[in-house]
């Protein structure tokens, strides 16, 4: 599974949106999509459990979570995967 | 109060949660959850018991706090980096009493806002909890020039939970 197909299916799991997250741009705003601020609590713990590392708080803001890309890009920063492509 | 520099700014931050939503979590994250986002005495305040607690009356004080906290934050308006969940703590005095104690970077916030006082209000009843927060500040930012650059902000402890 990809790091976007594991953020997709995380987001299923727990981010309560109004839409099918297999379905969003990556650079739609997640927010807008019905995300509360406890449901991205949730996408933090889900993606931590995941991924197997802790979001330092300099990351703990509300663009970390606001879409699939900054997602991912935030996951691939903590990590230190390459980016995709 | 007075600042002979205009009215204060008076900021006002409510926010709802849902509490089946924190049973979930609670439910599927554990500690993890209640550790990372609740401090030992906002947890000591909503326990009936010792361990996890999962009791309805657990988990609708736990939301009420969650919704404090983010009241709160729309008080104090960050740009960038928000401060770690239990940098803003909901303190429950022997009478019931509620206020907010800040600390790290929410602290900071706070003085750069120029903070003067905040109030939160609680409340619960199935299936929601919700927060108001209130806050007097200064206007033009911090009233204590650098001499309050601590780890607590005032805080007035008028509201309650209910």
């Amino acid at each position: 599974m990809t790091v976007d197909e594991t953020i997709r299916k995380i987001l299923a799991e727990q981010a309560r949106l109004e839409t099918d997250p297999q379905s969003i741009d990556e650079h739609g705003d997640l927010f807008d999509a019905g995300m509360t601020s406890h449901a991205s609590v949730n996408v933090m713990l889900a993606l931590e459990e995941e991924f197997d590392f802790e979001f330092p708080e300099s990351m703990l803001k509300r663009s970390t979570f606001e879409s699939i890309a900054a997602i991912r890009a935030g996951v691939l920063e903590v990590t230190g995967q390459p980016g995709p492509g | 109060m007075s600042t002979g520099q205009g009215a204060p700014d008076l900021r006002v931050g409510i926010d709802l949660v849902r509490v089946s939503e924190v049973g979930a979590s609670v439910g599927r994250f554990g500690t993890r959850y209640v550790e990372r986002i609740f401090t030992d005495h906002e947890l000591e305040c909503c326990r009936t018991g010792r361990g996890v607690d999962r009791s309805p009356s657990f988990e609708a004080s736990l939301a009420a706090r969650f919704a404090a906290k983010e009241a709160a934050l729309k008080v104090l308006r960050p740009v960038g980096p928000r401060p770690a969940w239990r940098d803003l703590e909901v303190r429950r005095d022997g009478a019931g009493r509620t206020g907010l104690r800040l600390s790290g970077r929410a602290a900071v916030l706070a003085e750069r806002a120029g903070l003067e006082s905040l109030t939160v209000h609680l409340t619960h009843q199935e299936p929601l909890s919700a927060a108001v927060a209130v806050g007097v500040c200064h206007p033009g930012g911090d009233p204590h020039d650098r001499s309050r650059t601590g780890t607590e902000c005032p805080t007035r402890t008028g509201g309650g939970e209910r």
